[in-house]
């Protein structure tokens, strides 16, 4: 095995649910040593949100909590026991980088917030991120991912302009703030190379995930412009939309970019009649007659699939796609020729389909060997082999409940 | 000019040859603190034609797609199609640490400036190549827009009203901003590897792959179930076990003035008990709601609920947020810890009071329009090294005489034949 970009680097992971996790998730796909640290007494949300193996509920049964912890190892930990202070900092000392994505104030009431690491470990790299940041007024405000959506505003821009604001399935800033947080760590270790100083970087989701939104806010700015819902049309491409296919509930994508590619659409449909009505002979006409437009194209394509669809047109050399669905994911040859899901055997889930990054590195690719560990599988590992405790420790932390195990597991939360 | 003391990557040099899908990246090393320099093609980049524009003034140098995605670079103009800009280029790249560029796969080793020959200019260069599905593979010459890509990255599927088309996000364009992101972060990862072990790399980017990253557990609901994620409009929708059907509880609601997301519920969720008891006590203050003036929301259960109920309450507790504006049920929704949100325009998140007090927003000068205009400002916050837009987006050939003449040794009679040539 090549080594990998990360390798040797220690990775405490006290985040949970979904930005930090990930955040951890690629540091240990690429070589890094990450241990998350999780109590029975309450788990991650992730781990009671389904899809679960079977449709049964369990700490280690939901595949959405696997898909953002593989690769690291998990050890359980009350960290309000006060006899779990001694494991902490010796965690602490052994980090180079610490994850915190709790509610703010909660690592200052465990002694765990950066000032307090850093006593221990001065040049620590810790990231804490949460939805609305450690300070501001609404800070406290406890809401889930969809609340951001809100915020942000990709709800109220999602969606018909003759319907409502849409709750959008993804939370969307979730999946835009982790990947700023990693370029920060990566640049913050180059930094402590040349200056040997570590530091405290400090996310509110919101906010990375209204960078987003950038062409939109200067729209507002300069021309007083409120973005707003308008299907799938855009300002300067027409047709441009998603069009019924054969089969059920089967939508393909197109958009014309440009008058050369309207003729090559027009050619490969057959020429039809409507193609070569005046009205449709510049985008300027396209646009005024879009309704009647999209609905002339859609005759044509709901008599071919998606896949069909995408072929004859990308052979023309017209953007085109599928809208695609997870299954649809799942079977991309595409996603296959670029490994893009790689398939573990979780103990408990058993085999299943795990995201690789949206990137590939020529020399150091990445490793994503395992899944999402079961909650403290690693134990053993992480007390004696990391942290250097006994046997006869261990034993008396079990009993004083300092390390959790199934018998801990809360029954209702 | 930043430097590692005052920058997460200052002291590094990228050279950005990409095309509106992947010039997010450059911005966000830029705005880390790169050296960022933009290689046009003289008359400027075509995405300079893209909206919204200054004014609405379609123009070249007032697209605010172009200034919203290019601040932090230096700018110049060169013709790598030709002979002599290909040389010029090379030079450039001895200089740089990375090269950024978005071509379609095969177009760079064509002009005989592929990451095998940028490597003999200089060893250890990083080379990120941003397309939309890769650089090999059955789609790789697959011709693609926004619109494609958040269809074929699984994104599109999940949004729209039930019953209807799916739909991409009004806000255009969050693929490109999803590919662009994730060239930022693969860059950035190899540059780590080259800074310890001298090594350079070819950085892989598909846009399809970075776009199937933000579709939270869609996929492992279609693996694990059998059941796909559609777009559910304005809707939870609760599966549950037969004989129970699906319930559709209403979640996008409307207010006064707007609309608010807002799950009223109980059950086995502690935070959703608590937030709908503090609701029922404050519309009850006010001689609302009085129906659930003594419910145990730990005892409502959406598994044997039937949609009739579950539909009678939301228009109950409908009929409240009606008489309520969306600033007035936010402010209460902090004060009281009610998990309730307002749909906010993108007005509204401009004036957004968390935002501000946080100091979010960046004013950046654009002196030849004779105005400052406000960005969103940085996705984290660093005390040391503060992200910062260091400049304006470039004009066009801006920095041609700071990076040709003063930076790479070209006298100015040089210059004027280059430009001559067509060359720059």
């Amino acid at each position: 095995m090549t080594k990998q970009v990360f390798e040797g680097l220690k990775v405490v992971d006290f985040t949970w649910v979904a930005v930090g996790p990930q955040v951890c998730r690629e540091l240990a796909q690429h070589g890094a040593t990450v241990v998350r640290v999780e109590t029975h007494r309450r788990p991650c949300p992730m781990r009671a949100f389904a899809p679960f193996k079977d449709g049964v509920p369990g700490v280690n049964r939901s595949a959405f909590h696997t898909a953002y912890n593989t690769n690291k190892y998990s050890m359980s930990l009350d960290l309000t026991n006060p006899k779990a202070q001694e494991v902490a900092r010796r965690l602490v000392a052994w980090a180079d980088i610490i994850g915190d994505s709790m509610t703010p104030g909660t690592m200052d009431k465990l002694g765990l917030d950066y000032e307090s690491c850093r006593r221990i470990n001065p040049s620590v790299i810790y990231f804490s991120t949460t939805q609305q940041g450690q300070y501001g007024p609404h800070r406290d405000f406890q809401g889930i991912g969809h609340h951001v959506n809100a915020l942000a505003g990709f709800s109220d821009c999602t969606g018909w302009p003759d319907s409502d604001p849409t709750m959008v399935f993804p939370a969307y800033s979730d999946f835009i703030s982790p990947w700023y947080l990693l370029i920060a760590v990566t640049g913050a270790l180059l930094r402590r190379r040349k200056t040997g100083e570590g530091m405290y970087i400090e996310q509110a989701q919101l906010e990375a995930g209204v960078t987003f939104l950038a062409p939109h806010v200067l729209d507002y700015m300069v021309n007083n412009r409120v973005v707003t819902r308008s299907g799938n049309r855009d300002r300067y491409m027409s047709p441009h939309g998603v069009y019924p296919c054969s089969g059920a509930d089967r939508w393909v994508a197109i958009a014309v970019t440009n008058e050369k590619e309207w003729q090559r659409f027009c050619d490969v449909i057959g020429d039809p009649d409507w193609a070569g009505d005046p009205k449709f002979n510049s985008v300027i006409g396209r646009k005024e007659n879009e309704d009647e437009l999209d609905g002339l194209i859609g005759e044509w394509t709901k008599n071919y699939t998606p896949e069909q669809v995408m072929t004859i047109l990308q052979d023309a050399g017209v953007p085109a796609g599928v809208v695609q669905t997870g299954e649809d994911l799942l079977n991309d040859p595409q996603l296959k020729h670029r490994q893009h899901f790689r398939v573990l055997d979780h103990l408990e889930i058993g085999p299943h389909s795990y995201h690789a990054p949206a990137y590939r590195l020529s020399q150091t690719p990445c490793d994503i060997k395992s899944p999402g560990p079961c909650l403290g599988q690693h134990n053993e590992y992480v007390y004696k082999e990391i942290l250097g405790f006994s046997d006869d420790e261990i034993a008396d932390m079990l009993v004083e409940g300092v390390i959790t195990t199934d018998a801990d597991v809360a029954t209702t939360t | 000019m930043m430097t590692e003391h005052d920058s997460l990557l200052g002291g590094y040099r990228v050279v950005d040859l990409t095309d509106e899908k992947g010039h997010l990246c450059g911005k966000v090393l830029g705005d880390f603190g790169a050296d960022v320099i933009k290689v046009e093609k003289p008359g400027g980049d075509s995405s300079r034609n893209i909206g919204p524009f200054y004014k609405d003034i379609p123009h070249p140098e007032k697209s605010l797609f172009w200034f919203s995605t290019n601040t932090s670079k230096r700018g110049i103009t060169l013709n790598i199609e030709t002979v002599y800009g290909r040389e010029i280029l090379k030079r450039l790249v001895e200089t740089a640490d990375l090269v950024v560029e978005s071509f379609q796969p095969g177009y760079m080793d064509d002009l005989g400036l592929g990451y095998s020959e940028l490597k003999k200019a200089k060893p250890g260069i990083i080379m990120t190549s941003i397309t939309p599905f890769g650089q090999t593979g059955p789609y790789s010459r697959y011709q693609s827009t926004d619109l494609v890509g958040c269809a074929m990255g699984g994104l599109t599927r999940l949004l729209g009203d039930l019953g209807r088309p799916p739909v991409r996000m009004s806000c255009d364009p969050q693929a490109y901003f999803h590919a662009g992101l994730q060239g930022a972060l693969g860059s950035v990862v190899a540059h780590y590897h080259r800074e310890l072990t001298g090594e350079g790399q070819h950085v892989d980017v598909s846009m399809q792959e970075a776009v199937t990253l933000a579709l939270m557990h869609a996929v492992e609901i279609s693996e694990i179930m059998k059941v796909n994620v559609i777009g559910m409009g304005q809707f939870f929708i609760s599966v549950r076990p037969p004989p129970q059907s699906l319930l559709l509880t209403r979640v996008i609601i409307p207010c006064k003035d707007g609309y608010v997301y807002f799950i009223f519920g109980g059950g086995g969720f502690g935070g959703l008990v608590q937030s709908s008891r503090a609701m029922v006590e404050w519309a009850n203050e006010e001689g609302m709601l009085m129906e659930f003036k003594d419910s145990d929301f730990s005892q409502w259960d959406q598994s044997t609920i039937t949609q009739e109920e579950n539909d009678q309450r939301s228009a109950i507790v409908g009929d409240f947020l009606k008489t309520k504006t969306k600033a007035e049920l936010y402010e209460q929704a902090v004060k009281r810890g009610i998990m309730l949100a307002p749909c906010n325009t993108i007005e509204d998140t401009i004036m957004n009071a968390q935002l501000e007090a946080r100091g979010f927003w960046e004013k950046v000068e654009h002196p030849e329009l004779g105005e400052t205009i406000t960005y969103p400002g940085a996705p984290l916050k660093i005390k040391e090294t503060p992200w910062r837009i260091q400049r304006r987006a470039p004009l066009i050939g801006e920095h041609n005489e700071e990076v040709f003449v003063e930076e790479l040794g070209f006298s100015k009679e040089e210059m004027a034949v280059l430009k001559a040539s067509g060359v720059v």
